[in-house]
């Protein structure tokens, strides 16, 4: 039972991980806007790679 | 992808048409950050990726652009840039590229939208990790009964106390807040049993904690916060697509207009700031924004989106001109009327708050439902206690078995039901070709039994077409050698009837007659049947005349065609019981015409926006639930008023924000609009009928005391979990309408 001591923390840090994601996630506004996101990833660049 | 590569207008996918450009100028929208200048532009018809590239390329081309970056959702462009660039060229760049725009003011009320549902995707989030966490531990607490030590199940709990305590004083807020506000006033609302049920959870879990009891219901707590989040934030979504939909009129009256000073010289201002009197320039091609009388210059007034009418009205001096007018052929410097609060657009704006209240004291079936729900669950959990304590046990077990009452039977069920449907629908729809603006307005359309056309730009497409089969090509040759030179509406048919070609030499605009120029030697008119003199016309719809030297009079005629699934949206709509009516501003020669080509008998001619109202009025007097379907500046009205409207993609903001929904080019959707919302409210009430159902058998097991937070915990999932299935059918079953 001793080994809940070390477990339970790293479950609830874990989770706590994924939650400070979340938050940054919202405050960033990367859920602003689902439709362009959704079309940008498909869109490609005129320069050619290795150029900025 | 370059804005060079393509001479495409507008969106590339063809998910919108390409709108008109706006000549208004944009700098007084500007605003200073630092030494950059911002701008936000609210742009019509980009709709996809191209759409994206295109325009966020074409701005960021422009010298001195620092950012350029188009938000898809809600088609606004936020531009930032340093230097002597002026606005008017950005809008220009965009404008090039076949999309309209507005400037837009970014007012506070947009933040407080966009805030709200920020933080409620935040409360969501935290009630979620704690939901989750939880439950791992009262996993192992359940899974563990009997062979687990009193003091790690008491930790465990405390553990769980830990991670709830701070979700609920964070992720409760909404509830808490909404339901203290209700209370100050001795009202009720949901939020009250929401929040008492939290509340007596929480406080009861932490007795039996420090007492070292068997049952803790911080998982119940949490999870009832999750779901009952995940149903306010799809609805805060739905509602602030909506809003920020209506946002289309506001950056309508936000154009802005040329004020000429007494010294002649010209100056931008924003229609708001127009006073009584002051002296206006209307270019070709600017619409006006408030209502005014014409001083000098002689135009053609496509006054279409104004009364419906189809064919551009001759404006002189001294003839008054209404807002929401557009400039055709030659610039008009006229007085205003009135202030721009007083024109006819605010009247118009006025007609739509109307509505908007009228709408919001719809009842939406979930609030119908709460209002039933809240005076039972509250008297059942009362009388549980009391029972029990009457039974002879004690206070502790009493209030234990009451609290577990509550929690199970708080409206998991009851708060996804609606949205979960709202969303999935809009989803549906939004394939089909429809999107729709609020969330009840599902419940509205299908209550509908009734609709309402506009004509032009509704049944029809709004722009004629040239039908004298008769006429010679010779003929034609020359009619359009003349038309070329012309902006108007029927000369640009003549064009696209005969293609491209030579224009005639020394062409000359008569506003409201017609065109006389030299083709092949020969003075040549093309023009009305007065000024050509041919006298009286026979077609219903519009005609020229051509007259060359002194040959006799070529009679060209025109038509506005109907919309090519007209006929059949109308028999599917009649099909699911709805009866059809057109009521249109246009002349009743006109209206009649489509009408018998459709088999309407009902229709009116002729009709002002006010009209419209009234016979809006009239047939819901009458009981009748009424769709209205129209485009123009004169359906708004009657469009925010209706039970229930539509607006296609093609329309005004104005009428596309006051309609419930808004669907591409065609009549087709329409059909699918009002089956699938008839399947939505079908699956809403079968929803809130299970979750009645699924009451009738938690609550006694509740009663009698054996709803542990194990059985809590699988009742208000797995109800959940069924709600949302039966929403998700309406996307399996995609039968097509009738």
């Amino acid at each position: 039972m001793s080994g809940l001591v070390f477990l339970i923390p790293i479950a609830l840090l874990m989770g706590l991980t994924g939650l400070a994601a979340f938050i940054w996630a919202v405050r960033s506004g990367q859920f602003d806007d689902p439709d362009g996101a959704a079309h940008r990833i498909l869109i490609s660049p005129d320069t050619p790679l290795g150029e900025p | 992808m370059t804005s060079s590569e393509t001479g495409i207008k507008g969106c590339p996918s063809r998910l919108a048409p390409p709108d008109a450009p706006n000549t208004s100028d944009p700098a007084p929208f500007v605003r200073k950050v630092g030494p950059q200048s911002r701008l936000t532009l609210s742009v019509r018809g980009a709709k996809c990726g191209a759409c994206l590239s295109r325009i966020e390329g074409a701005v960021t081309a422009l010298p001195g652009v620092a950012s350029a970056r188009l938000n898809l959702s809600n088609g606004r462009l936020d531009a930032a840039w340093t230097g002597d660039l002026t606005a008017q060229r950005i809008s220009a760049a965009v404008n090039d590229l076949g999309y309209g725009t507005a400037p837009l003011d970014t007012g506070s009320a947009d933040q407080a939208h966009k805030k709200e549902e920020q933080s409620l995707l935040l409360a969501m989030g935290v009630a979620g990790f704690a939901t989750a966490n939880i439950m791992l531990l009262s996993v192992s607490v359940w899974g563990g009964a009997g062979e687990m030590g009193e003091a790690t199940r008491q930790g465990l709990h405390a553990v769980s106390g830990l991670i709830a305590l701070p979700t609920l004083l964070f992720s409760g807020q909404p509830f808490f807040r909404s339901g203290w506000n209700v209370l100050k006033r001795r009202r009720t609302n949901m939020d009250v049993p929401i929040s008492l049920a939290l509340i007596l959870a929480f406080s009861v879990s932490v007795a039996e904690t420090i007492r070292g009891g068997e049952h803790a219901y911080f998982d119940a707590a949490c999870m009832l916060l999750f779901f009952l989040l995940i149903g306010r934030f799809l609805d805060a979504r739905v509602r602030r697509q909506a809003y920020s939909a209506a946002r289309g009129l506001a950056a309508l009256s936000s154009r802005t207009v040329t004020r000429l000073a007494c010294d002649g010289t010209s100056q931008s201002l924003r229609a708001q700031d127009i006073r009584r009197g002051d002296r206006i320039l209307l270019a070709p091609g600017e619409r006006a924004v408030v209502d005014m009388k014409i001083e000098s210059g002689e135009s053609e007034v496509d006054e279409s989106l104004v009364t419906g009418e189809s064919l551009p009205r001759f404006s002189a001096p001294g003839m008054s001109l209404m807002a929401g007018a557009i400039n055709l052929s030659q610039p008009l410097i006229g007085r205003a009327t009135a202030a721009s609060a007083d024109s006819l657009l605010a009247d118009i704006a006025r007609m739509l708050e109307a509505g908007e209240q009228k709408r919001s004291t719809y009842r939406r079936i979930a609030d119908k439902a709460v209002s039933l729900y809240v005076p039972v669950v509250h008297s059942v959990a009362l009388l549980t206690f009391l029972g029990w304590l009457l039974a002879g046990r004690d206070m502790r077990e009493a209030i234990l078995i009451a609290v577990s009452t509550l929690i199970i039977t708080c409206p998991c069920a009851l708060a996804l039901a609606a949205p979960v449907v709202q969303v999935v629908a809009a989803g549906r729809l939004f394939r089909g070709g429809v999107y729709l603006k609020s969330g009840d307005a599902l419940e509205r359309i299908a209550a509908c039994d009734h609709v309402i056309f506009d004509k032009t730009g509704t049944l029809t497409l709004g722009t004629p077409r040239l039908i004298s089969e008769q006429l010679s090509p010779a003929d034609l040759a020359v009619a359009a050698q003349l038309g070329r030179a012309s902006r108007h509406p029927l000369s640009r048919a003549l064009t696209a009837a005969a293609g491209p070609g030579p224009v005639a030499t020394g062409v000359k605009e008569f506003p409201g007659l017609g065109l006389e120029g030299n083709v092949d030697g020969v003075t040549c008119r093309l023009g009305s049947a007065v000024w050509t003199g041919a006298g009286a016309v026979a077609h219903s719809g519009a005609s020229l005349f051509l007259a060359r030297g002194s040959d006799t009079l070529v009679e060209i005629r025109f038509e506005d065609d109907i919309q090519p699934e007209a006929a059949q949206a109308i028999a599917q709509l009649r099909r699911l019981g709805l009866g059809v009516e057109i009521v249109s501003g246009d002349r009743p020669g006109a209206v009649a015409a489509v009408a018998a080509k459709l088999g309407i008998e009902t229709w009116m001619a002729s009709a002002s926006p006010h009209d419209k109202v009234r016979r809006l009025t009239e047939l819901e007097a009458g009981g009748k639930r009424v769709l209205m379907i129209g485009d123009g500046l004169n359906d708004a009205g009657a469009l925010a008023l209706a039970h229930a409207s539509a607006a296609p993609g093609g329309a005004l903001d104005v009428s596309q924000s006051a309609a419930d929904a808004v669907y591409a080019a065609g009549l087709a959707p329409l059909p699918l609009l009002v089956h699938t919302a008839r399947r939505a409210r079908a699956a809403m009430l079968q929803n809130f009928a299970f979750a009645a159902a699924y009451n009738f058998v938690a609550v006694p097991v509740a009663i009698i005391g054996y709803a542990t937070p194990l059985v809590a915990a699988i009742a208000m999932s797995g109800s959940s979990l069924i709600v949302c299935l039966n929403a998700i059918r309406l996307n399996l079953n995609s039968e097509k309408p009738a």
